[in-house]
């Protein structure tokens, strides 16, 4: 099970402004290991935030996104108590879903 | 800022128990299945073949994209912030190309009616490089560019 | 390694490569300021969040062959305080009979209370990578985030506290390994630097507190966070001094003078730094 997203969700003007930070390694397969040995691309492909059910970012990473990825992003709507979900997909299949409450 | 609490939900979700729930009509939020991933336009090390793999022509210069909370150095390839608005009306999506690495596209973001076509990640620069922000508005493409240099501090640790 | 004045202009062409404006003095306080601004870009939204919470789950956590939380554990201000404990340490424990920095406390706390045997508890206390995740490196990040704020307050009532202090001052003008080198050859004097990054001098008060309220920090070039267990090891090895042996005497010491030096500037950690 990987480690949760940390997100925060608060109210902005007539906007809702969203920062997460995720936990992914983001290797590129570009690297070796100290015995020369390719270490295998890992790293987060498809990014989905929904607000109430309804899609406010969607995204497709590549490996040169940094490690530990910030996102932050803004959209029109959102009052206190609603809900913000965050789900990543990576190239290994594994997936992480995360729900933060805006301020 | 406060910080939130947030919920960690433990996702289920088998291929057949996703197929069910979509033939049911019922989807929820977090198995939306996103397009698939465009392995052709992450594996190129071109702007012409990445436009090509995104379905796209040649962009056009703007000067209606702006880079915000962008440095112009970097004291680690590592992360690198990127900060992109787009004031080209009906944006419908935003990327980040970095010239010089191994290959060009780093991201896409697919910004829906209602959300701010700007918006800030951090990406790695495998050098100092022109960085593109690609921007598709109403069907047609557009980039600006940014030089950003990237440093290395330190005893190398 | 040169850090002299007069190695600069060389340095700087060689930096042109890299950073074109630098050749100009001009373009020297422009880098600079460049440098300033990418480090406030990234405060906005820190990796370290991530090991404060996965080290609050672990501090709240029944764990060990004891399965028992840490939260009774005794950092120096009473079982299971944790705010504000980090400003207070290094610091003597009557019960250990030594001056513990937060490291060797936690493992005191791992051994007394979860059951972990020593060497169970100091394994593998800097991370490397998601498959290698260290416990240690978390739990320094929880615990150090909740002296966010708080004055650094280092106690050197004791006369081990004191002694701790003496040595830790004595190592840290002690040239030794294969360049000759002391922490003071880098950290001695003010304009210092090693490529474009610029070296606090410890000697100063201002350098001082400055350097020490800023660790442990999520090192965008490692991609982990650092604790100050790690800094100082990681200094030895680019001293070509021998290891500095996580939790050792040697290790607690130079904290203790490093911190003692810091005191009465807010504590401003977990941090994130290149």
């Amino acid at each position: 099970m990987p480690d949760p997203s940390r997100i925060r969700a608060n109210v902005v003007g007539d906007s809702t402004e969203v920062k997460v930070l995720m936990n992914h390694e983001m290797e590129t397969g570009q690297r070796k290991d100290a015995q020369g040995k390719v270490i295998p691309a890992w790293f987060i492909q498809d990014v989905t935030a929904t607000w109430n059910g309804k899609t406010v970012l969607s995204a497709q990473w590549g490996p040169a996104v940094a490690k530990n990825p910030f996102l932050s992003f803004k959209f029109k709507g959102g009052a206190k108590g609603d809900k913000v979900m965050i789900t990543w997909v990576d190239n290994r299949g594994e997936k992480r879903t995360d729900e933060a409450t805006i301020a | 800022m406060n910080l939130q609490r947030r919920k960690a939900l433990r996702t289920g979700g088998g291929m057949t128990l996703l197929t069910l729930v979509a033939a049911a009509g019922w989807l929820r939020a977090e198995d939306a299945q996103a397009a698939e991933w465009n392995k052709a336009a992450f594996e190129t090390n071109s702007m012409d073949a990445t436009m090509k793999a995104l379905g796209g022509g040649t962009p056009a210069q703007s000067k209606d994209i702006a880079f915000f909370q962008t440095p112009d150095i970097a004291e680690n390839g590592a992360v690198v912030p990127i900060g992109i608005t787009s004031n080209i009306p009906k944006t419908e999506s935003i990327a980040i190309l970095v010239e010089k690495n191994p290959n060009m596209l780093a991201a896409v973001f697919d910004v829906p009616a209602g959300t701010d076509p700007s918006l800030s990640t951090r990406i790695k620069m495998g050098q100092s490089s022109n960085v593109y922000a690609l921007v598709k508005a109403d069907g047609k493409y557009f980039v600006a560019s940014k030089e950003i240099k990237v440093t290395l501090g330190g005893c190398g640790g | 390694m040169k850090t002299s004045r007069s190695g600069r202009a060389a340095r700087l062409v060689a930096a042109a490569s890299v950073v074109a404006l630098a050749a100009t003095a001009f373009g020297q306080s422009n880098t600079a300021d460049e440098i300033a601004k990418y480090r406030a870009a990234l405060q906005d939204g820190n990796p370290a969040e991530l090991w404060e919470a996965r080290g609050e789950g672990m501090w709240k956590e029944p764990r060990g062959p004891a399965k028992v939380s840490l939260e009774k554990c005794d950092l120096g201000m009473g079982p299971g305080v944790v705010k504000g404990a980090y400003t207070q340490l290094p610091r003597y424990f009557a019960d250990a009979d030594r001056v513990m920095d937060l490291e060797t406390r936690l493992v005191w706390c791992m051994v007394k209370i979860q059951g972990y045997t020593e060497a169970d508890a100091k394994k593998n206390p800097f991370g490397a990578g998601n498959d290698r995740k260290a416990d240690m490196e978390a739990l320094v990040a929880y615990v150090t985030s909740e002296s966010r704020g708080i004055k650094m307050n280092v106690p050197q009532s004791h006369p081990k506290e004191r002694e701790a202090y003496a040595l830790g001052e004595k190592m840290f003008f002690f040239r030794g390994g294969t360049h000759d080198f002391a922490c003071s050859t880098c950290h001695g004097e003010d304009g210092k630097r090693i490529r474009l990054q610029d070296l606090p001098n410890l000697t100063t008060k201002a350098g001082a507190q400055k350097a020490y309220t800023t660790w442990p920090a999520y090192r965008v070039s490692q991609g982990e966070l650092r604790s100050f267990q790690w800094r100082l090891n990681d200094c030895f090895r680019q001293q070509r001094f021998p290891e500095l042996v996580f939790g050792s005497d040697a290790s607690i010491d130079l904290t203790t003078f490093l911190a003692v030096n810091a005191n009465g500037a807010a504590f401003d950690a977990p941090a994130i730094k290149r």
